[in-house]
């Protein structure tokens, strides 16, 4: 869905669901996530619905991700670094009230 | 220099919060020609920083009539929220489906067992409730820590969206018929021969009947009127979470979960006059105890914070008053604008439009402060 502007741009490996992947080293966690087309990437806590990247900027909340085990985490507001495990947080009854 | 405009109106409600909004449904439905004055965005509002609690639990423990009044309006709150629902659209997430006070120390025990018997008997039985120990508690909610020593429990209690509770009501109130201005702080207020001349910075608005529901400024405000209001603010500290799975099945008095997910922990008390802002000290404070109830919540995020100021009167106990020099001019003080919503809409409403006293509301004059 999406495609980089600049094909030659430094790749880094990080960890999305267990599974080794390749990214661009310089652009957030959300905007790699996209790169990877891999949504949904969340269903709501509540609901259950589908959810992905919003505002990019930090407000809506929407783009909530597992980061090196912390659980919640806004993918927008983050960099992505070499070796970071991503785990999507896909199922709603395996939140922290459940 | 700007010429001062005058306008006329039956009522002049001054303050645009729960309770001005509330009132001014309830006294433009009558057909009487209303204008809510608000005062600026950056005014202190309880309205927009409260918890959004329908709490009848411990009310009135010590102040009888109080203990009718507020389970009075609990009661009228299914009725009330289907009410907006027809009229505006709007629904205010009404969710009375009781609520839990929790016991962490033998004292708090004692307190709450005191305070429900006393409402109870004020109110021959009216108010339910149960003392849960903790087996009885964790059986209702799974989550609550086997430390905590029970919980207080009121199947009337329950909660509402605050925020929607607001924009419903300002909805309603000009659906009947009343104007709405805001940044219209009121300067000064005066009686000329039959008639209140209430003025804002640009403006002089005529009127037969003032009421005052301007929250802290109430003190300020009714002087002019010769109402001595003696309310002061309580500041109270809420923290918001992220979104996380439903497991409370009613809110309680310390941690509440929104339809959306959201958990709202709050209940601090503090007495710093006009400042509303956050500590980290109470923010602490407040995220702790909320661990000590629910230890699954560790791993939740938090996201932000605010303080909001509470309109305290020296009892807790609203304040009801008409003027007694000035009949026609009114005083509205409390801190449970979401709780009596109904009974401002209705009773409240009727008694000023009406003129006429209302023994049920005599105890909540400011006679009771004379000494």
């Amino acid at each position: 869905m999406f495609k980089l502007l600049d094909s030659s741009a430094r790749q880094v490996l990080i960890e999305l669901d267990g599974a080794e992947v390749s990214v661009p080293a310089d652009i957030s966690v959300a905007a790699a996530l996209l790169y990877l087309d891999c949504l949904p990437l969340r269903h709501s806590a509540i609901s259950g619905a589908a959810r992905a990247p919003f505002c990019m900027m930090g407000i809506c909340f929407e783009c909530l991700v597992e980061i090196d085990g912390d659980r919640d985490q806004r993918a927008c507001q983050l960099m992505v670094r070499p070796g970071m495990r991503l785990r999507r947080q896909l199922a709603p009854a395996q939140g922290a009230g459940a | 220099m700007t010429r001062q405009v005058i306008q006329a109106y039956d009522t002049v409600i001054v303050g645009g919060g729960l309770v001005g909004a509330a009132v001014a449904c309830g006294i433009a439905a009558t057909g009487a020609k209303t204008i809510v004055l608000d005062g600026g965005d950056h005014d202190f509002r309880a309205s927009r920083g409260n918890f959004g609690l329908v709490w009848v639990q411990g009310k009135g423990a010590d102040f009888p009539a109080y203990a009718r009044l507020s389970g009075g309006a609990a009661r009228q709150w299914p009725n009330f929220a289907d009410e907006l629902l027809e009229t505006t659209g709007i629904d205010v997430g009404l969710q009375q489906t009781g609520g839990y006070d929790f016991c962490l120390s033998p004292e708090d025990w004692e307190e709450r067992e005191r305070e429900m018997s006393q409402v109870a008997a004020h109110t021959n039985g009216e108010f339910e409730y149960q003392m849960l120990d903790t087996n009885a508690l964790r059986e209702r909610i799974p989550q609550v820590s086997a430390e905590v020593l029970g919980a207080s429990y009121s199947p009337q209690d329950g909660h509402v969206n605050p925020l929607y509770l607001l924009r419903a009501l300002h909805q309603r109130m000009q659906q009947l018929g009343a104007t709405y201005q805001s940044g219209q702080v009121v300067q000064s207020s005066s009686r000329q021969s039959d008639r209140f001349v209430i003025k804002t910075a640009t403006r002089s608005f005529h009127c037969e009947r003032v009421v005052f529901c301007a929250g802290l400024s109430n003190q300020r405000l009714c002087r002019d009127l010769g109402m001595h209001i003696p309310v002061q603010p309580l500041r109270g500290q809420l923290l918001i979470t992220d979104r996380v799975p439903a497991f409370l099945p009613a809110a309680t008095l310390q941690v509440r979960q929104t339809r959306e997910g959201t958990l709202q922990i709050g209940d601090s008390h503090e007495d710093v006059g006009l400042d509303e802002s956050t500590t980290l000290d109470v923010v602490t404070r407040l995220a702790r105890r909320a661990l000590r109830i629910f230890p699954h919540l560790a791993q939740v995020r938090l996201n932000r914070a605010w303080g909001a100021l509470r309109v305290m009167t020296p009892d807790g106990v609203p304040i009801y008053q008409q003027a007694d020099e000035h009949p026609g001019a009114y005083a509205i003080s409390c801190h449970s604008g979401v709780t009596l919503a109904a009974l401002h809409a209705r009773e409240i409403a009727g008694w000023i439009s009406s003129g006429a006293q209302d023994p049920l509301l005599v105890p909540f004059s400011t006679r009771r402060f004379d000494v």
